[in-house]
C-alpha cells in the first residue's frame, strides 16, 4: 500500500540493505533482557530499603530476632548458583543438537533449583519471627520470599521447557524458549548473589 | 537484493492487495474484538480509553474547581473533596497521560519504524487489557463510594490501616500495582520494537525523534516503575496483611515511602514529559517545513533527561528534614536538568526562526506548550531552590507548577498530536477552524486557571484544602481560576466534538495531509492492517523529503529478508533488523488473533478482585487462570526460532 508516485531513478543504497543474517539475538531475547532490567530494580529497592532501615535502627537485628543461620544457608547457595551449571549445558547443547544434554541439563538444574526452594521453605518455617513483627521481620520475608517465589516460578516454567523438550520440540535452529528461559533462571541465581549477603550474612557484622 | 522505485502492488501483480487484507483481518465483531493483537487497533484503544478517563476525571476537577469557587462552600463536603482530588491526580498521571502516550506510541511507532507490528503484538493487547481492567478496578471504588481519598501520592502514615481503615485507599495501592505491569510491559515491546524492528537503512542516527522519546520512556519506565510498585506494594502489604514497613513504633519508616514513591514520582514526570516534546519535535518541523534543527542535540538530550531524572527526586522531600548535603545534591541536579530541556526548547525555536510556519492547529498547540512549558519550567527551577522551595512547598503554587507542566505541557502536545495524526489513524482530517477555535478557548482557560494559583500559593493557600474562609485574599483569584477551568473545559470540548464530527463526516485527509518526512506518511490513511506490503528502504532521516519515490526493497532468496517484500506481508512476517544501522538478520513470524492476552489479563484482574476483599478462593481462582493462560500462551508460542 506505498502510496509514492511511480516512475523514477531507484535509490542506491546498498550498505542499506545488504543482510547480516542471524548474528544477533532473537526479539524475546531482547524482551527478557528488558524484563531482568525491571525486576533487577525491585530487588534493588529492597535491598535500600533494607539497609534505610538498618541505617536508622539502634540494634540490628532488633531485639528478640535471632541472627540468620550461616552454614546450611551458605551450602544451599552453592547448589543454587551450581544449578547454573547444568542450565549452561543445556542450553550449549541444544545449539548444537544434543536433546540429551537439554534433557538432562534442565532436569539437573531443577532438582537442584528445588533443592534450595525446599530449604528455604524449611528455614522460613523454623524462623522464630512473624512476618509483621516489625519492620526488619517485614522487609526480611518479602525480600527472602520473593527471590523464593522467583526460583518457584522458575522451576514451573522450566516445568514446561521440559516437556516441551521431552518431547523434541526443540533443535538446533529452534531454541529460543531455552534461551530465553536460561537467562531468567540465570537471572534468579544472580539475585541471590546480593540477597544473600545483604539478609543472611550482614546482620552478622557488627 | 532488488530494489524497486514502484509501489509493491505494481511490480508483484501475483499478489492481490484484498487478499492481504485477508490475511490480516481479525475476525468481525466480538471476536475480533477480544482477539486483535493489531498494534493500530490496540494504539486506538488505549487512545480512546484514555480519553474516556481524562474527561471522567476532568468532569471531577470542575466540581472541585465549583467548590472552590467562594470561601466556605457546600456543593462537595470534604469527605468527597478528598476523593474527588485523590481520583482526580490518579487519574490523570496513571490512566490519562501515561496511557494515552503508550496510545501514540503503539500506532505510530511500527509506522515510523517502517513495520508492521510491534516486536511483541501479543504483549501489547496484554497491556492494553491490563490498563483497561486496572482502570474498571480503580473506578469501582466509585460504586462502593468509598474512592480512594489519600492525595494521588498515599503518603505514610495518613494511610496506613489505623488512620485510613476504609477500603478506600486499598483500591488505591492495588491499582497502582495492577497498572504498573501494563507500564511495564508496554516499555519493553517499545524498546525491542524501537531497536530490532526498523526497515532496512533506519540507522540509529536516522531514527525520527518520536521515536527516541519513546525510547527514552520506556527505559525510564523499567527502572522507575519498580519503585512505586514497591511504595503502593509495601504499603498495601501493610495495610492487608500487616507487615510493618511503615510503620514507626514497629521500626518502620515513614520516609522511605516517600522514598520510593518520588523515586518513581519524578521520572515520571519526564516519563510524561519527554513522548510530548517527541511529539512536539514531530509538529513543528513539519508545521515549518524543515527538518529539525539540532537533531543529534535533541536525541541527546532525550537520553540525558533520562539518566538525570533519577536524581532528582528528593526535591519533592526538602520539606521533610535531611542532611543539607544530600539535600543541596539533589537541588543541583534539579536544577542540571534544565539544560537538556533548554536544548531542545532553543531547537524547536531554531527550527521555526529558520522554516516557514504554517499556522495550523497542531503548531497552535505546539506553539501553545512553548509558551506555558517556558513558565512551567522556570517554576520548576524556582521548586529546585531550597530556600524558595521552602517558602511555597504544600501551597498553590506547587500546583499551578505542575499543571503548567503535566497538564499545559503534556495535554497540549497530546491535542496537537490528535489533530496532527488523527488523520493518519482515520483517513480524516479535523476541522481546522474549530480547532483554532478550541485551542484558544484551551489555551486562554488554561492561563485564566492556573496563572493566579501561583499568587495564590504566594499568598499563602495551601494545597489539598476543600474549603476556606474569606478574608485572606484568595476570594477573587479563586473564582478567576474557577471560570478558567470552564473555559478550559469547552475548549476540550470543542475538540471531542470536532473530533466526533471528523470521525465520519471530516475531510478526506490523503495519505500525506501535511507533507511530513516520516514513514507513516508513506501508507494509506488509515494504513491497511500489515502497514505496508513492502518494506521500505530508508537512505536518510527524512525518507519521505529526500527519497522521492520511497524505493521498496526486495528479498534476494536468504532468510533474514525473505519477509521484505510483499511475500513477507502475506507470510504474516516482518523483518528484524540490526540494532544499530538497521540491516536485515531475520524474519519474524507476527502472531495471529488470540484470546490468550485477554484471559492472561483477565486472571490478574480476578486475583486483584480476590486481594481487595480479602477472599482467599478468588485469589487462587486468579491466579488459576493466570498461571494456565500463561502456560498455554508458552505452548503454543510461535516465537520458537532461532
Amino acid at each position: 500500500m506505498s502510496t509514492v508516485s511511480a516512475a523514477a531513478a531507484v535509490v542506491p543504497v546498498p550498505e542499506a540493505t545488504a543482510s547480516v543474517g542471524g548474528e544477533g539475538r532473537p526479539t524475546p531475547w531482547w524482551g527478557m533482557v528488558c524484563l531482568i532490567m525491571t525486576e533487577a530494580t525491585i530487588f534493588a529497592g529492597l535491598i535500600g530499603s533494607y539497609f534505610f532501615y538498618r541505617a536508622a535502627a539502634k540494634q540490628w537485628p532488633p531485639p528478640g530476632i535471632e541472627e540468620p543461620k550461616l552454614t546450611l544457608s551458605i551450602i544451599m547457595s552453592f547448589v543454587l548458583w551450581g544449578s547454573s551449571i547444568p542450565m549452561l549445558v543445556a542450553e550449549r547443547g541444544i545449539k548444537r543438537g544434543n536433546q540429551r544434554a537439554l534433557r538432562f541439563g534442565l532436569m539437573l538444574a531443577w532438582i537442584m533449583g528445588a533443592a534450595f526452594l525446599g530449604y528455604s521453605m524449611k528455614d522460613f518455617s523454623e524462623l522464630h519471627f512473624r512476618w509483621g513483627q516489625n519492620a526488619y521481620s517485614s522487609i526480611f520475608y518479602t525480600t527472602v520470599g520473593l527471590h523464593a517465589f522467583h526460583v518457584f516460578v522458575g522451576l514451573v516454567m522450566s516445568g514446561v521447557v521440559q516437556i516441551k523438550a521431552w518431547l523434541g520440540k526443540f533443535s538446533e535452529e529452534r531454541h529460543v524458549t531455552v534461551q530465553v528461559y536460561a537467562m531468567y533462571w540465570h537471572f534468579v541465581d544472580a539475585v541471590w548473589v546480593f540477597v544473600l549477603p545483604t539478609f543472611i550474612l550482614s546482620p552478622h557484622i557488627k | 537484493m532488488a530494489l524497486t522505485d514502484v509501489p509493491s502492488q505494481q511490480t508483484h501483480g501475483k499478489i492481490d492487495p484484498e487478499e492481504l487484507e485477508e490475511i490480516w483481518a481479525d475476525a468481525p465483531g466480538v471476536p475480533g474484538f477480544f482477539s486483535t493483537v493489531d498494534h493500530k487497533r490496540i494504539g486506538m484503544r488505549y487512545i480512546y480509553t484514555a480519553f474516556f478517563f481524562f474527561f471522567t476525571s476532568g468532569l471531577m476537577a470542575l466540581v472541585m474547581r465549583d467548590q472552590l469557587a467562594a470561601p466556605n462552600n457546600h456543593v462537595v463536603g470534604p469527605e468527597v473533596y478528598n476523593q474527588l482530588m485523590t481520583m482526580h491526580g490518579t487519574t490523570m498521571i496513571f490512566l490519562f497521560n501515561t496511557p494515552v502516550l503508550a496510545g501514540f506510541g503503539n500506532y505510530i511507532l511500527p509506522l515510523q519504524l517502517g513495520t508492521r507490528d510491534m516486536a511483541f503484538p501479543r504483549l501489547n493487547a496484554f497491556s492494553y487489557w491490563i490498563f483497561v481492567l486496572s482502570g474498571l478496578f480503580f473506578y469501582a471504588s466509585f460504586l462502593t463510594g468509598k474512592a480512594p481519598d489519600g492525595g494521588w501520592f498515599g503518603y505514610t502514615p495518613l494511610t496506613d490501616k489505623a488512620f485510613a481503615p476504609g477500603i478506600n485507599l486499598d483500591f488505591w495501592g492495588l491499582a497502582i500495582v495492577f497498572v504498573g505491569i501494563s507500564t511495564t510491559v508496554g516499555a519493553v515491546n517499545f524498546i525491542v520494537t524501537a531497536f530490532k524492528m526498523r526497515a532496512p537503512g533506519m540507522t540509529i542516527n536516522r531514527v525520527p525523534i518520536f521515536v527516541w522519546s519513546i525510547l527514552s520512556m520506556a527505559f525510564m519506565v523499567l527502572f522507575a516503575v519498580p519503585a512505586v510498585t514497591l511504595a503502593a506494594g509495601l504499603l498495601e502489604l501493610d495495610r492487608l496483611f500487616g507487615t510493618a514497613f511503615f510503620l514507626p513504633h514497629l521500626g518502620g519508616n515513614v520516609l522511605l515511602y516517600q522514598h520510593l514513591f518520588w523515586f518513581w514520582g519524578h521520572p515520571e514526570v519526564y516519563i510524561l514529559f519527554v513522548p510530548a516534546t517527541g511529539m512536539i519535535s514531530m509538529i513543528i518541523p513539519v508545521m515549518s517545513r524543515r527538518p529539525l534543527a539540532g537533531y543529534l542535540w535533541v536525541a541527546t538530550a532525550l537520553i540525558a533527561i533520562a539518566f538525570i531524572s533519577f536524581g532528582v527526586w528528593v526535591h519533592h522531600m526538602f520539606a521533610t528534614g535531611m542532611p543539607v548535603q544530600a539535600m543541596s545534591f539533589f537541588s543541583a541536579v534539579s536544577l542540571i536538568i534544565v539544560l537538556p530541556s533548554g536544548v531542545q526548547f532553543f531547537s524547536w525555536i531554531a527550527t521555526m526562526w529558520k522554516g516557514r510556519v504554517r499556522f495550523t492547529t497542531p503548531m497552535m498547540f505546539a506553539i501553545g506548550f512553548l509558551l506555558i512549558f517556558l513558565l512551567g519550567g522556570i517554576t520548576g527551577a524556582t521548586l529546585a531552590t531550597m530556600p524558595f522551595d521552602w517558602q511555597v512547598t504544600d501551597s498553590y503554587y506547587v500546583v499551578a507548577h505542575f499543571h503548567y507542566v503535566l497538564n499545559g505541557a503534556v495535554v497540549f502536545p497530546i491535542f496537537g498530536a490528535i489533530y496532527f495524526w488523527y488523520p493518519k489513524m482515520s483517513g480524516r482530517k479535523l476541522n481546522e477552524k474549530w480547532g483554532h477555535i478550541s485551542f484558544w478557548l484551551m489555551f486562554v482557560g488554561f492561563t485564566v486557571a492556573f496563572f493566579g494559583m501561583h499568587i495564590l500559593g504566594f499568598l499563602g493557600m495551601p494545597r489539598r484544602i476543600s474549603t476556606y474562609p474569606s478574608g485572606l485574599g484568595w476570594d477573587d483569584l479563586n473564582l478567576i481560576s474557577t471560570v478558567g477551568a470552564f473555559i478550559f473545559a469547552v475548549g476540550t470540548g470543542v475538540t471531542l466534538v470536532n473530533w466526533f464530527y471528523a470521525r465520519w463526516w471530516g475531510e478526506p485527509a490523503g495519505p500525506n495531509p501535511w507533507d511530513g518526512d516520516s514513514l507513516e506518511w508513506a501508507t494509506t490513511s488509515p494504513p491497511p492492517e500489515f502497514n505496508f506490503a513492502s518494506i521500505p528502504v530508508v537512505a536518510s532521516r527524512h525518507p519521505l523529503w529526500d527519497q522521492r519515490p520511497l524505493p521498496t526493497a526486495n528479498p534476494n532468496g536468504d532468510d533474514a529478508t525473505k519477509s521484505l517484500g510483499p511475500e513477507g506481508a502475506e507470510h504474516h512476517q516482518t523483518p528484524e533488523t540490526t540494532g544499530l544501522d538497521a540491516r536485515p538478520e531475520a524474519t519474524l513470524d507476527l502472531p495471529h488473533p488470540t484470546y490468550l492476552p485477554f484471559l492472561l489479563a483477565c486472571g490478574i484482574g480476578v486475583f486483584f478482585v480476590g486481594l481487595l476483599i480479602q477472599a482467599v478462593l478468588v485469589g487462587i481462582i486468579g491466579v488459576a487462570a493466570f498461571v494456565v493462560a500463561l502456560t498455554w500462551w508458552a505452548w503454543r508460542t510461535e516465537v520458537d526460532l532461532a
